[in-house]
């Protein structure tokens, strides 16, 4: 199994589509943090607008954490589509180029292949994650120094400087877990066509319209809601509530988890009774 | 003689298609087996079925005496295959691609054998350039080196000279014979050209619609077949006048202006060349036409 990671992960890191990833992420957090640089504090005074009367804000509250909190939460929805780019290619690009022909007529069984490509595509899609992490806080906190961070939710929450770094590792650990469900669902549709331009739109299509539906506030949706993967996406925000609902977050984590799996273990089943056709 | 390959009611359908339909065949070690049939005959959904890229939807398949279904990584080790055209990746070297291969297949993929199979199929030279910059022709032949990479005992090859000119053709025949005779490799090949396998196999089946039309040794098929022999001759009306009331009448085909076309046994050819010279008829010539390339024809016409 080590061999065909090994394979499928050099196999991925030789397509240049791999890198428009990095290089999204490479390019547009450091002008967001750029556009904050400049701009940053009449962002932090609109948003503490509402608090300004009853509170008295000092210190450099326009810090890194700030920023690469403000950019995990905007970019946690465009980076599926990074992700799906990949992981729709996984299968589907092998079909494209017809080399599905010389892979499986291999002795190895389908299951060891398919599983081998899967683990690459959660290993490129933590790679994302683990890079705009680097990017966004890594770079934020060199741009912009530390501080305390303020979270606005129903309220005003201010973590002190040595609580915050913790909470980072696992807001990224959770939205990496998020991320994976995306890959799972790409391969999953990858899996059932022979050209990667498919999964990639209807794995965008699904996140899309699930992201609606979860958002729209009537009673049909709200029934719906908690059948919807892209509503528990978003579990990295609970790590900076005070105090942490730990029971929740373990809830929306195994919710995910199983959707990778239930993703994984259908992609298997469907593959296994394929016929290649290419 | 031992069985390598043994297919048994082999059907495959796709919902209301039938691409294979019962078909048996046995290939036995050491044959050059030619599976052929035209376009669209069921040759390719076959090849796919014992490769293991489809599933059947009924029939038993055998290599080297187990079941492909029971026994699949196990005798793919022993199977090298080449099924329709061969498609690599691009973005790789020829070098890298046969590598990943062999790493999957598990076998040797020291510098020494890849480069060791390049050679045997000419392109050591562009072991280092990108696949993508290869000729079909190019391909065809790192296609036959991904086959041949793990050393395997059968050699499944579908239409391999598609695409390639008269000396690519030649050499993949010459490297097929070689490998049959100096390697003892059993090879199935499968071909709509008739000539490509009659040249190179000893075995054969010919099969339409998915379903055997008639299946034996290259020998036996030829010398069951009538021949379609031209014979060039100097005075048309004279010998049409000759011929009218005799046994050879009804063995005409046609008529051309110095030529007739005849259908006659093997053993026929002499007495009618005997029968028009002590005539005073001067034969310029006689040529017969590829047999089996008229009894394909006939044949897989029959069935269409």
């Amino acid at each position: 199994m080590y061999t065909l990671v090994k394979i499928e992960l050099y196999k991925i890191f030789r397509k240049w589509r791999t890198y428009i990833g990095f290089m999204a992420i490479g390019v547009l957090v450091p002008v967001i943090q750029i556009a904050m640089y400049f701009q940053g504090a009449h962002y932090l005074e609109f948003i503490t607008r509402s608090f300004k009367d009853n509170f008295v804000f000092v210190g450099n509250l326009l810090n890194g954490y700030l920023i690469a909190y403000i950019i995990l939460g905007s970019l946690t929805i465009h980076i599926p589509f990074l992700i799906a780019l990949v992981s729709g290619d996984l299968l589907a690009g092998e079909a494209t180029a017809g080399t599905y022909r010389m892979l499986i007529t291999r002795p190895i069984s389908r299951m060891k292949l398919v599983t081998a490509k899967f683990i690459s595509g959660l290993i490129y899609t933590n790679l994302l994650v683990l890079w705009l992490a680097i990017i966004s806080l890594g770079l934020g906190v060199i741009i912009f120094g530390v501080g305390e961070l303020i979270v606005i939710k129903d309220a005003i929450i201010i973590f002190a400087q040595n609580d915050i770094l913790w909470r980072f590792a696992f807001a990224y650990a959770s939205a990496a877990l998020s991320m994976s469900v995306v890959c799972a669902l790409g391969f999953l549709f990858s899996s059932l066509v022979e050209n990667a331009i498919g999964p990639i739109v209807t794995t965008m299509t699904v996140i899309i319209i699930f992201t609606i539906f979860s958002a729209i506030n009537i009673d049909f949706f709200r029934t719906i809601k908690p059948y919807l993967f892209t509503n528990y996406m978003s579990t990295w925000q609970l790590v900076f509530d005070a105090p942490i609902d730990y029971d929740e977050i373990i809830k929306n984590l195994l919710v995910l988890a199983g959707h990778i799996i239930g993703f994984f273990g259908i992609t298997l089943f469907l593959f296994k009774r394929k016929d290649i056709l290419t | 003689m031992q069985k390598v390959i043994e297919v048994q009611n082999l059907t495959k359908k796709f919902k209301e298609l039938t691409a294979v339909n019962n078909l048996d065949l046995n290939v036995y070690r050491g044959d050059i087996f030619g599976f052929l049939g035209p376009n669209g005959a069921g040759k390719s959904t076959t090849i796919r079925m014992l490769t293991t890229l489809i599933n059947p939807s009924s029939g038993t398949i055998k290599i080297f005496d187990k079941s492909l279904k029971q026994n699949r990584n196990e005798i793919l080790r022993k199977v090298g295959a080449i099924v329709e055209k061969p498609d690599f990746y691009g973005y790789l070297s020829a070098y890298k691609n046969l590598e990943i291969l062999g790493q999957i297949s598990g076998c040797d993929t020291s510098n020494k054998r890849i480069m060791e199979i390049l050679e045997t199929v000419g392109l050591e030279k562009r072991a280092k350039s990108k696949v993508k910059t290869f000729s079909h022709g190019m391909k065809q032949r790192l296609g036959l080196g991904q086959a041949l990479l793990h050393d395997p005992e059968l050699i499944i090859l579908d239409e391999p000279t598609t695409g390639l000119d008269p000396q690519g053709m030649k050499e993949i025949r010459e490297l097929i014979i070689h490998l049959s005779k100096e390697k003892q490799k059993t090879i199935f090949l499968s071909s709509h050209i008739l000539s490509e396998v009659e040249l190179v196999a000893n075995r054969m089946i010919i099969i339409n619609k998915g379903t055997t039309v008639v299946e034996g040794t290259v020998q036996d098929l030829l010398n069951a077949t009538h021949l379609k022999v031209t014979f060039e001759i100097n005075e048309i009306e004279k010998t049409k006048s000759l011929l009218a009331e005799t046994q050879w009448q009804k063995k005409i085909e046609s008529f051309g202006d110095y030529q007739i076309l005849f259908l006659l046994e093997k053993e026929e050819i002499a007495p009618l060349n005997k029968f028009l010279v002590e005539r005073g008829i001067g034969v310029h010539s006689i040529v017969p036409k590829r047999s089996l390339e008229e009894y394909f024809l006939l044949l897989t016409e029959k069935g269409t």
